[in-house]
């Protein structure tokens, strides 16, 4: 079904309900990787490359009016602003404004230290270590303590260089329920 | 294509990355790729066969790079600043969407690049993995925002000499927050404007249904005065406006009633995928399963939920239930999920201890729902959790059995 007149203006239809599927499915395959934050482009590319050559085409907009609706469904759809863009978060994992500053910081980067968090948001150690940790807990941080000044903890939803990387088909299986 | 030079395709300090497509091809002007005709070649260029293969168009807030995806080393750019404006070129039967790029004639300074002349004032982008709604956007963003002028940039090169300066030099909690602000700002500001527009649109769009209810009944009446024709076109116009079929919404009306239809039908869809899935599926597995086999008029997610909440009243064999994390999930009624408890404490038993992946992929679940599982368990008091860096490990409560 086409998005009609009044699914462009008012966001309804098959056109967005059919996207809900293809953003679920995208977010359930990649969340090993990314612990279930995914930038909006990224997950803007890989949904482009599920719907193939002849479908129509999907702006990041669409994404997100998309997302929105899915929140409804209570499995922890959400969007976080960073940096100009958005992290689409698909897990039920509570992000509070700390978290969210915290994502906001490693954005240029895509990693972030105690001490940059120490002299940018001028917390106190512990409060930034509790921060990290959680991210690290639920899989949305990775920890590099080789890293030669101090352990830097890298966000797996900001490394560009990992975008666009094929989804393999045991991740694909993963996605359909 | 004359106006671009050669680069490593490395950003300059300063220069932002504003987005990037893969699968676009270049051509000059109405050639196709690098066909007869075309001005004499850089040698590159032409043993990387440029521009006739796909490649990643990058847009930068200074410039427009291509890389070829075959050979990455084929690396060209276009300062935007040479741009003198773009246009649209829907996609058609067999042809792509294409943006043409209108450019100011290179400059006498140009660095060399892959053509040394052209006939045309104008290149095409020719999208052949989609992205070209977005790509236009932004171009049109960055052209009219013109932010190359206020941001100087200098060569890749200074950036390694100055890499020992330049991480010391930090943001500042002053700077972010006044970054945060700005953009609170802004987006109020959207937020409100669109929102005029929207609730102009609204009465508009009240007045619009009202009438078009009023047509549908008139042709259900009247049915010997208006030719079938009409009235199938009429319907299609209905249709392209988003207002599916005046009928269905006529019978069942808006409010609950359709929504109990909805319930009675996804009991009978739902019966076997949730005896195949262990007898639970949470609400997103419904939603993507159910819409996947319908293909068309597909459910709204405040659909599919407002009918899973009435399944209960009405006594189905399906049930909606909550978890404490907020996560909705639907179950048989046979489904007891706090005697699936007992048999997750003896699994994590053997194994000593698990995390919600291990037991996931042990029991053949959903990672989501396992997590849900090991949770309850804890809630239950059989299990405890040990939650390090590592992850989140659950444990059998030996607390309790062993007092």
């Amino acid at each position: 079904a086409g998005k009609g007149f009044w699914s462009e203006m008012l966001g309804v239809g098959d056109f967005y309900y059919e996207l809900g599927v293809q953003i679920i499915e995208v977010c359930l395959a990649l969340r090993h990787r990314n612990g279930g934050l995914i930038t909006l482009q990224e997950l803007h590319q890989q949904v482009l490359k599920g719907r193939g050559k002849f479908a129509q085409d999907v702006s990041q907009d669409d994404l997100l009016r998309a997302i929105k609706k899915l929140k409804v469904l209570g499995s922890g759809f959400g969007i976080i602003p960073v940096g100009g863009t958005f992290l689409v978060q698909s897990v039920p994992a509570e992000l509070n404004m700390d978290h969210t500053v915290v994502l906001q910081l490693a954005e240029k980067k895509g990693f972030v230290t105690v001490s940059e968090i120490r002299e940018s948001l001028r917390w106190e150690t512990e409060r930034a270590r509790q921060v990290l940790e959680h991210l690290l807990k639920e899989g949305m941080a990775w920890l590099d303590s080789q890293a030669p000044e101090e352990p830097q903890f890298w966000l797996p939803a900001l490394f560009s260089e990992l975008h666009s990387q094929e989804i393999t088909p045991e991740e694909a299986k993963e996605a359909i329920p | 294509m004359d106006r671009f030079s050669w680069t490593t395709g490395l950003l300059e300090l300063g220069e932002t990355l504003v987005v990037q497509q893969r699968g676009v091809r270049l051509s000059d002007g109405e050639e196709k790729g690098t066909g007869a005709g075309a001005a004499p070649l850089d040698g590159a260029w032409r043993r990387g066969r440029g521009g006739g293969g796909g490649g990643v168009l990058l847009l930068s807030t200074h410039r427009l790079i291509w890389r070829d995806q075959k050979n990455h080393e084929c690396c060209i750019a276009v300062p935007l600043s040479q741009i003198v404006f773009i246009e649209e070129q829907a996609a058609g039967i067999g042809k792509s969407a294409k943006i043409v790029v209108h450019l100011h004639p290179a400059s006498s300074n140009k660095e060399p690049g892959p053509f040394q002349s052209s006939k045309y004032s104008y290149i095409k982008l020719s999208f052949k993995e989609h992205g070209q709604i977005e790509f236009y956007r932004r171009l049109s963003e960055e052209i009219t925002q013109r932010r190359w002028e206020s941001i100087p940039t200098g060569q890749a090169m200074q950036v390694n000499r100055d890499s020992q300066a330049g991480r010391i030099r930090a943001v500042g909690i002053v700077g972010i927050e006044r970054k945060l602000e700005e953009k609170r700002k802004e987006t109020d500001k959207n937020i409100s404007e669109a929102f005029e527009d929207l609730s102009k649109l609204m009465e508009k769009a009240k007045e619009m249904v009202e009438l078009s209810k009023s047509i549908a009944n008139k042709i259900k009446e009247k049915q010997g005065d208006i030719t079938e024709d009409e009235t199938i076109r009429f319907k299609s116009y209905l249709l392209s406006m988003g207002i599916a079929n005046p009928v269905t919404r006529e019978t069942y009306g808006s409010g609950t009633q359709y929504h109990m239809q909805l319930a009675k039908q996804l009991a009978g869809i739902l019966q076997t995928p949730l005896e195949e899935r262990g007898g639970i599926m949470s609400l997103t597995e419904v939603y993507c399963l159910v819409n996947r086999a319908r293909g068309l008029e597909l459910l709204s997610p405040e659909d599919l939920v407002n009918a899973c909440k009435m399944l209960e009243s009405l006594k189905l064999p399906l049930r909606l239930r909550i978890f404490d994390s907020g996560v909705m999930v639907i179950e048989l009624q046979s489904h007891n999920e706090e005697e699936m408890v007992a048999a997750a404490l003896e699994t994590v038993s053997e194994k000593g201890s698990l995390t919600a992946d291990e037991f996931a992929k042990l029991v053949g679940m959903s990672v989501l729902l396992a997590k849900e599982r090991l949770l309850l368990a804890e809630k239950m008091g059989h299990l405890c959790r040990d939650d390090s860096v590592e992850g989140l490990r659950f444990y059998p409560n030996l607390f309790l059995t062993q007092s």
